[in-house]
């Protein structure tokens, strides 16, 4: 069976918004390419999960300029930062910038941190070098859309040896269905830097279906070590699609960090390329299903390097009637000896009606490694209920502490104390529906 | 208003099966109860029973705490009216740690409004880990969580000391335990002994009662309990064993049920 994908955006309207944007001619042709691409590719297979039933036509329309969106910074981001202490930060809305921050200090060192239509335009040439070069336009029908409309986004750039000690963080958030909501993230992080980026993705009032195609890509460079907490917090009519994907050099270092919050369906993809001797990789991620969502997560990592190390967690708590697929691929290729990897999925479901799958999959092509998984599904155990009872514990709370106990390991684990508080907030808030 | 337990008729199953066929006892505050006998004859199932365990249901029979029926209430209302169990094999809970999981259980006795001060807690809480012995890292270690089985029993009976209860059930708490652990347990128990607070130790060594004298001894076969008496009761039992009972009563199988 051949389906006739329906493009989103008919090739001379984004031509024209890339051109009116003042884009340079390599990215308006860069978009082009990837729309052409976009004809031609099919959708991501994914593990037990029909994608090509999921709600996936509604991009909106590019937009041209600061669109209509108003200015003004809603609400919803105060709650979340102070915009008054917050040094380094980004807010998008719609994908329009409506507030930007970097110290004086961080820039007086070389550090860009900007969003990426300005950072396209003032430092053309890196960024160029470095767009769409690890999550590659030609992968899948996602990647392809992703690359021809993306709008919005960050580009932040650590110059070597430089030491960020304060996370820099970004907010994008969606309040109007009508525009493209495919921000992208890149950064890089040049050799022995160190830098923690924290992003929140919110929605605000949705009149109709909309879908955020998102890419991250993060370069981390001899002996850096990067930092990446991302909290997904997305409403039941945004259908999620989230690459996310790190290269990392010899001996650098990276730690996701991923609450995968949203009401809505979602996909992500998170994956370490572990390319340099002595890399390594930790991914933690959490994530809450309720309602009838959909949810197929994935973290993978890649080994090249020799002694290179990945560490991968994944937990999630399932309620009502939603579904996760929750797959870990670690991938050792031929030649990276002394690698380890090492995984963990578990899914704790609290309905009889919601279902979880663990797949932890090992692809092993090197004899000289060392590897692990695990993976558990299951129900809250009435002994354990029963027993916390018994010291007079009412079920209610019983059941809190459990569930907090599943998260604990990944929750208390989480270096950035504002980033903890604001997840368990979200969890309780997401239990307590 | 001293504290008055009462047994009385019990019946219980599991799966259907008939595993207490009516139990009759009395505490009152200040008496220490021991119920002896041998494996499988649904000593387990009574402690199990009271406290509400959701595989046990009770066919006949009620309990009486103070006047409270406790077969009525949720198994976390009879632990808040006063009951605290010892369990024989206490659940492990992996991201929970030892002083969270108490300092709610202190809470939820409490009740909102009145709950225990941070710093109130921790002192309390370390003095009696101190008591017993207890590593103070097991504070923050996960819930029962690669306990060894000593460690579990005192970690048992710490809770029991915080929850400061009205009715204590040892369920074979001294099993598993070697002999300092058992004294340790033991100290724990006497220094808990007061006017208003009642014990029922079960048991089937005669060991901790050499440490715990019991005023009462009960001994229970085919669900049911066959012989009372003092603690010279637990003296003979400890001598002769069980078969002399058995002779007396002309039971040939004291077992009951089907348990493993």
């Amino acid at each position: 069976m051949t389906t006739q994908t329906v493009l989103p955006v008919e090739p001379d309207v984004l031509k024209t918004a890339s051109v009116s944007n003042g884009e340079p001619a390599w990215l308006t042709e860069s978009r082009m390419n990837a729309l052409k691409l976009a004809a031609e590719l099919e959708l991501p297979k994914l593990e037990k999960t029909r994608i090509d039933r999921w709600n996936l036509q509604n991009y909106g329309t590019p937009r041209q300029g600061q669109g209509e969106t108003a200015q003004e910074i809603p609400e919803i981001v105060t709650s979340l930062v102070d915009l008054n202490e917050q040094s380094n930060l980004i807010v998008q809305r719609n994908s329009a910038t409506v507030f930007t921050k970097l110290s004086a200090e961080l820039a007086a060192k070389g550090v860009i941190f900007t969003d990426l239509e300005t950072a396209v335009r003032e430092h053309g040439d890196l960024v160029q070098k470095y767009l769409h070069n690890v999550v590659k336009s030609d992968e899948n029908l996602l990647t392809a859309l992703h690359s021809a409309l993306w709008s919005g986004g960050i580009f932040l750039y650590v110059p070597k040896n430089v030491e960020i000690e304060v996370p820099l963080q970004s907010i994008y958030i969606v309040d109007d269905s009508k525009a493209v909501f495919a921000p992208h993230v890149l950064i890089v992080a040049e050799a022995n830097s160190r830098v923690t980026y924290v992003d929140n993705y919110i929605s605000g009032d949705l009149s109709d279906a909309i879908v955020h195609n998102g890419v991250a890509e993060v370069f981390v460079q001899a002996g850096a070590k990067v930092q990446f907490a991302t909290v997904h917090n997305l409403c039941e009519k945004t259908t999620d699609l989230t690459y996310r994907r790190s290269v990392i050099e010899n001996d650098g270092r990276i730690e996701w960090i991923i609450g995968e919050m949203n009401a809505g369906d979602t996909m992500s993809d998170t994956a370490s390329v572990l390319k340099g001797n002595g890399s390594s990789s930790d991914a933690k991620v959490i994530a809450i299903g309720s309602g009838s969502q959909k949810l197929n997560y994935t973290t993978r990592a890649v080994h090249f390097g020799k002694s290179s190390d990945s560490q991968m967690i994944t937990r999630a708590v399932m309620r009502e009637q939603s579904t996760a697929i929750i797959n870990g691929i670690t991938k050792i290729e031929h030649g990276a000896t002394k690698a380890n990897g090492e995984q963990t999925e578990k899914v704790l479901m609290l309905s009889p009606k919601a279902r979880g799958d663990a797949n932890p999959i090992l692809l092993i092509d090197e004899d000289d490694v060392t590897a692990g998984h695990a993976a558990s599904v299951g129900q809250v155990n009435p002994e354990q209920i029963y027993y916390l009872m018994s010291r007079g514990i009412s079920k209610e709370d019983a059941e809190r502490l459990i569930i907090y106990g599943f998260l604990a390991p990944v929750v208390a684990d989480i270096p950035l104390e504002q980033l903890r508080q604001q997840l368990q907030t979200l969890v309780e808030r997401k239990l307590g529906q | 208003m001293a504290t008055h337990f009462v047994i009385e008729g019990l019946k219980a199953t599991i799966e259907d099966k008939e595993i207490l066929k009516g139990i009759d006892i009395e505490i009152k505050g200040g008496e220490v109860h021991a119920i002896m006998g041998p494996n499988g004859t649904g000593k387990s199932t009574l402690a199990s029973a009271l406290m509400g365990h959701p595989k046990y249901e009770v066919t006949d029979g009620k309990a009486l705490l103070d006047g409270e029926d406790l077969l009525e209430m949720e198994v976390d209302e009879r632990a808040r009216a006063g009951m605290f169990l010892a369990m024989q094999y206490p659940s492990e809970i992996a991201g929970v740690t030892n002083s969270d999981f108490l300092r709610s259980a202190i809470n939820a006795r409490r009740g909102e409004g009145n709950e225990v001060s941070l710093i109130k807690f921790i002192r309390q809480m370390e003095g009696k880990m101190k008591e017993l012995e207890i590593n103070p890292e097991f504070a923050h270690r996960y819930l029962n969580e690669g306990f060894s089985g000593g460690e579990k029993k005192r970690n048992e009976i710490l809770q029991m000391m915080l929850l400061d209860p009205k009715i204590v059930i040892l369920d074979e708490v001294d099993s598993g335990l070697d002999i300092d652990a058992l004294r340790i347990v033991a100290e724990g128990v006497n220094s808990m002994r007061s006017e208003d607070r009642g014990f029922l130790i079960i048991t089937h060594y005669q060991r901790l009662l050499d440490y715990v004298k019991p005023d009462f001894v009960h001994v229970m076969m085919q669900g049911r309990i066959v012989k009372s008496g003092g603690p010279e009761l637990a003296e003979r039992l400890e001598k002769d064993g069980y078969d002399w009972i058995k002779e007396e009563l002309g039971i040939v199988d004291e077992t009951v049920g089907e348990q493993v």
